[in-house]
């Protein structure tokens, strides 16, 4: 008797407490920026596209569902294509762990559901956004020793000037 | 046998070789750079450091670079000494300094042997924080990229390019920090072997052009073990594919052909197998213009045109045994050519007899790299067998060995060995009418033309043993020369004669297997070894078939209903007005190729068949050795294989139903039908082969994208498709581990060793036989040999009349054979045709142009005066200018007016 008296007072104890449950779609909650949602492929400051296909997030992805082709365009490599196919996604990050360029990015996004599987499958155009996302300031190839448009040997961070090799000097 | 403690793990090792190979043959993580097990030892990168202790109560022990260490009995090491530790990671540490931030952006990301050692030995974080040496690249042409920035200075390159591949055109500038590998300046790198650079260089200095246009990494492709198609070695190839294209080709290790390199023909060559012009569905023509049909109609109309007269089959030495032997089974033994006219049908013929009846040893690759005399009559190896021109260059590196055992020197101790060697008179002669690439490091190299060399080489078996028949009237600077060169041959212990078909002179091969004879009878360890034309000649020798002139005939009785031909070119082969009248005694053509040939634009029915890439099959090499080669692809019907055409064929016309489907049964079938081909199936494990109850896996582990690569066509997932030809499992599902068999190696991987450095792990020593055993089986060993039987078809001496040429086949690298000229990096690198000219007729001078009429065409070719060709001799690449011409030919000048 006492047992089913205290159950229902804590029970209603809890009209009391302040309501967890948020009205989704009303009220949306508010989501830290390492949430692990959509994901997006971000560019570098100059506004170029940070990914360089280097098929890192393809292999780190534990179901697979990225693929894509690496193209090269000036000694700048980009993704012919890059394909999510997000009916397979499992939104655990490691794309964007294993990626050196900061291009992969998960976003605090998650309402993408589609009544047809096919819609989930993002191509670079949906993927690539304008902004650089979570990391403003980094582009690899000002770290990277190839040459690109705009940046001749030598002139990367921490690089000195290519080597003369008709100078006779030790 | 030696013993030696491994961090006291007692294992075994050869006397002859160092402490690194000892290392890596038991299953140790050694780090290396500079060393390579073909190019030896220098020492120079000192990443493989152990520390070796002089017993067991030394402790401190000291710290020795293990590739230039002998191994000696007893020798205690340790690889895991703290010190020796130390001592790697500090060198990995430098080497780091000045390695640009490039692996995401590198074709070598995934497979680089600098990135395997680096883990290796630890090193992760960067502490260095002054700036990076920088570097400007050059265009190396259409082959290889180069990024110098990432040069670790290791030197195999280098020692690669100039020592083993003997050219000049890469080099190393500057000195300590600006230490460059390059050319003087920009341009395509001259050697047949630069594409090697891929695989030798340990990081990604060299990559592979072609392959970075359309690149995926090593872990994402697919491989089968595969053959070179581009000429008559059998090199063995991995093709590795992705999304249904064909990506790269690399080499496949095989102790005794290739071994550890392939020549730039063969690696690039692939890319006549995606030309946009292949055939892919079959066309019928209509009205004179081809329309695509079903399979269905396609087999109806054959149904048709077989109906109305019997059918002749023309097969080709570039398909592979099963197609030739469909076609073969479709039309009758009496119905079934080689597809090569004379002469060359007679002297292809002969090779494999010839070869069977001499009694001197029919070498391997390998084995020719240890002769120490080698003849080359009249056939220049280094256009028509590349690699083979590349092996019997290491037989002035094997020269200098006798050398070195006087010093004490091992013989991998590279550096050392070359220079002790540098005196060391050359074991080459080279006798051919034009100059080849052997012939800076030849001892004689000497020009006639093919009947002065067949004389000579007459001459020297006399020489040798006196009851071969001698040359009468010999000229004495002729007859000197057969002294000395019949002095050198008998004088060696393992001469090598090596004679070929280029010149389609019967009198040479003659010439050679008398000198073999001979030098066998004089009981030297001699060895014959005879180069043929293409990558199936000697299987269509040991098949059979009759020659096109009787098909010629044949056609002209008017007992010809149908001509089946299956991927040969007649364009190539029969001079136009020849064809045109062959093609027009026949009612029906019908063309089964994966090329789109001239021929098959005058064809009635065109039937697609699959490329190498796409198919399993056995080529037969010019050493008899059979070899398969597994489809990397599954061609999308209705591409499919030429003997499944050929049973299609043969259900279509009603008659009996061949009993094979798959190619094990057409294989069985085969050794049933033909005897010389009865070993044929030991050439590979069949489909049914399991290795620990699995098949082998044909994709790594972590190949990516399973889910996303069809998914903009369907979420869907789709049956595995499996073809019923290969043991090869189609996924990455399957059995993988160092033990799978030579003939079967989708690829190499070993933990750890991500590189192609992954497969000494394959192999039963280094540089020995693969552990699962060697891949290919050759046909023509173990037959009775009869007594000396000598040749007696001397040529008389080579004159022509005044305006008349002996016009001969200038064959190439690149440009000459069929296939590999469809690919696009080979296509860039093809000189235009001229005519090489020994002595210049009056009122033509260098530059000028002349007109020939040659194989039925006319045509106008610059003149370029060669003043080592002998007289009356003139030179014209094969089917460059003249589509037909490949067979030497009398010709005519006439000055063409400069207006």
């Amino acid at each position: 008797m006492f047992g089913i008296l205290r159950t229902l007072w804590l029970t209603f104890l809890h009209m009391a407490h302040r309501r967890v449950t948020v009205g989704y779609p009303e009220h949306k909650p508010p989501l830290p920026p390492r949430y692990r949602g959509r994901i997006i492929l971000s560019r570098d400051p100059d506004g170029m596209e940070r990914c360089v296909a280097c098929n890192l997030c393809a292999v780190a992805c534990p179901v697979d569902c990225i693929s894509l082709q690496k193209a090269e365009q000036d000694g700048r490599w980009y993704p012919d294509y890059f394909r999510i196919n997000f009916s397979r996604c499992i939104f655990c990050g490691m794309c964007e762990e294993s990626c050196p360029t900061y291009a992969i990015q998960l976003t605090p996004d998650f309402e993408m559901s589609e009544y047809l599987r096919p819609n989930l499958v993002y191509e670079k155009d949906d993927l690539l956004i304008s902004g650089t996302g979570k990391y403003p300031d980094y582009s690899f190839y000002h770290v990277a020793g190839v040459k690109i448009p705009g940046k001749d040997k030598g002139e990367a961070e921490r690089e000195s000037p290519p080597i003369d090799l008709h100078t006779l000097l030790p | 046998m030696a013993t030696i403690l491994v961090d006291g793990r007692a294992c075994p090792a050869r006397m002859d070789e160092n402490l690194l190979q000892a290392c890596l043959e038991s299953g140790a993580d050694l780090p290396y750079f500079c060393w390579h097990p073909e190019l030896g030892s220098v020492g120079a990168c000192r990443q493989c450091a152990v520390k070796q202790f002089s017993g067991p109560d030394d402790k401190a022990g000291r710290i020795v670079m293990a590739c230039m260490t002998p191994v000696t009995d007893g020798a205690i090491l340790s690889i895991d000494d703290p010190q020796a530790k130390e001592f790697r990671a500090g060198v990995v540490e430098w080497l780091m300094i000045n390695h640009p931030h490039d692996c995401p952006v590198c074709p070598e990301g995934g497979e680089c042997h600098l990135q395997d050692m680096t883990v290796m030995t630890g090193h992760a974080r960067r502490r260095y924080r002054f700036t990076k040496r920088t570097h400007r690249n050059q265009d190396l042409g259409p082959f290889l990229n180069h990024e110098m920035n990432r040069c670790i200075g290791c030197y195999r390159c280098v020692r690669f390019y100039r020592d083993y591949a003997g050219s000049e055109d890469l080099a190393a500038f500057g000195a300590h920090d600006d230490l460059y590998f390059g050319r003087h300046e920009d341009g395509a790198l001259e050697n047949a072997f630069s594409g090697n650079l891929v695989e030798i260089c340990p990081t990604g200095v060299f990559t592979d052009k072609p392959f970075s246009a359309i690149y995926s990494r090593k872990w994402d492709m697919r491989g089968a073990p595969s053959v070179c198609a581009h000429c008559a070695v059998g090199c063995n190839t991995i093709v590795n594919a992705r999304q249904g294209t064909v990506r790269r080709v690399i080499n496949r290790y095989h102790d005794a052909v290739n071994r550890y390199f392939l020549c730039d023909r063969g690696r690039y060559g692939h890319g006549f197998a995606t030309t946009p012009t292949r055939p892919r569905t079959p066309t019928t023509r209509q009205d004179g213009i081809p329309v695509p049909v079903s399979i269905t109609t396609a087999l109806d109309r054959f149904a048709a045109m077989a109906a109305r007269g019997p059918i002749v089959g023309i097969g080709s030495t570039r398909a592979s045994l099963e197609s030739n032997f469909a076609l073969r089974a479709l039309t009758g033994p009496d119905r079934f050519s080689t597809g090569l006219p004379q002469p060359e049908h007679d002297l292809t013929m002969q090779v494999p007899a010839l070869l069977r009846a001499t009694p001197a040893r029919n070498p391997s690759l390998h084995d020719m790299e240890s002769a120490d005399a080698v003849l080359v009559l009249g056939e220049d190896v280094c256009a028509t067998a590349p690699r083979l021109g590349l092996a019997l260059r290491q037989t002035l590196r094997r020269a200098a060995n006798p050398a070195a055992d006087a010093a004490k020197v091992p013989h991998w101790m590279d550096a050392a060995v070359r220079m002790l060697g540098a005196d060391t008179p050359s074991p080459l002669r080279v006798l051919t009418p034009a100059a080849t690439d052997l012939d800076p490091i030849a001892a004689t190299a000497h020009r006639a033309a093919p009947d002065d060399i067949a004389r000579l080489g007459f001459a020297i078996a006399h020489r040798i043993d006196a009851s071969a028949p001698d040359v009468p009237d010999l000229s004495e600077t002729d007859l000197q020369l057969a002294d000395t060169l019949a002095t050198a041959l008998r004088t060696a212990r393992r001469p090598l004669i090596v004679a070929g078909l280029q010149y389609a002179n019967a009198a040479l091969l003659h010439a050679a297997a008398n000198i073999a004879t001979a030098l066998h009878a004089a009981g030297t360890d001699a060895a014959l070894s005879l180069v043929v034309p293409d990558c199936n000649s000697m299987g269509m020798a040991l098949m059979g078939g009759i020659p096109l002139d009787d098909v010629r005939a044949m056609a002209q009785a008017g007992r010809i209903g149908t001509l089946v031909v299956m991927e040969n070119d007649l364009t190539r082969r029969l001079d136009a007005t020849i064809l045109h009248d062959l093609l027009a005694a026949v009612p029906h053509l019908v063309v089964i190729d994966h090329i789109a040939t001239p021929l098959a634009q005058q064809a009635d029915l065109v039937l697609p068949a699959t490329a190498l890439t796409e198919s399993g099959g056995t080529l037969v090499s010019t050493e008899g050795r059979a070899q398969r080669f597994l489809p990397a692809l599954l061609p999308a019907m209705p591409v499919q294989e030429s003997w499944r055409w050929a049973r299609q064929l043969s259900l279509a016309t009603a008659g009996t139903e061949p009993d094979w489907t798959d190619l094990d049964q057409i294989i069985a079938a085969m050794a049933q039908d033909i005897p010389s081909l009865s070993a044929v199936a030991d050439a590979a494990p069949g489909a049914g082969y399991r290795l620990d109850g699995r098949r082998v896996r044909s994709e790594p582990a972590r190949i990516s994208g399973r889910t996303a690569l069809r998914a903009h066509v369907s979420v869907h997932d789709r049956p595995l498709q499996a073809s019923p030809d290969t043991p090869l499992a189609p996924t990455m599902e399957g059995a993988y581990s160092p033990d799978i068999p030579g003939a079967l190696i989708p690829f190499y991987h070993a933990p750890g060793w991500n590189s192609v450095q992954s497969l000494n792990r394959f192999q039963q020593e280094i540089g020995g036989k693969m552990r699962g055993g060697e891949a290919g089986t050759r046909l023509l060993d173990g037959t009775p040999h009869t007594p000396p039987n000598w040749h007696h078809d001397i040529p008389p001496p080579f004159t022509t009349g005044p305006d008349d040429l002996l016009l001969l086949p200038e064959y190439r690298l690149f440009g000459t054979e069929e296939l590999s000229t469809l690919s696009p990096p080979i296509a860039t690198r093809i000189a235009p045709a001229a005519l090489r000219l020994g002595t210049m007729p009056a009122g033509l001078e260098n530059g000028t142009t002349a007109t020939i009429t040659l194989a039925g065409e006319q045509i106008t070719l610059p003149v370029r005066h060669d003043s080592a060709l002998p007289p009356g001799i003139a030179l014209c690449p094969p089917h460059l200018a003249a589509r037909a011409f490949g067979t030497p030919v009398h010709i005519q000048l006439r000055r063409e007016d400069a207006s």
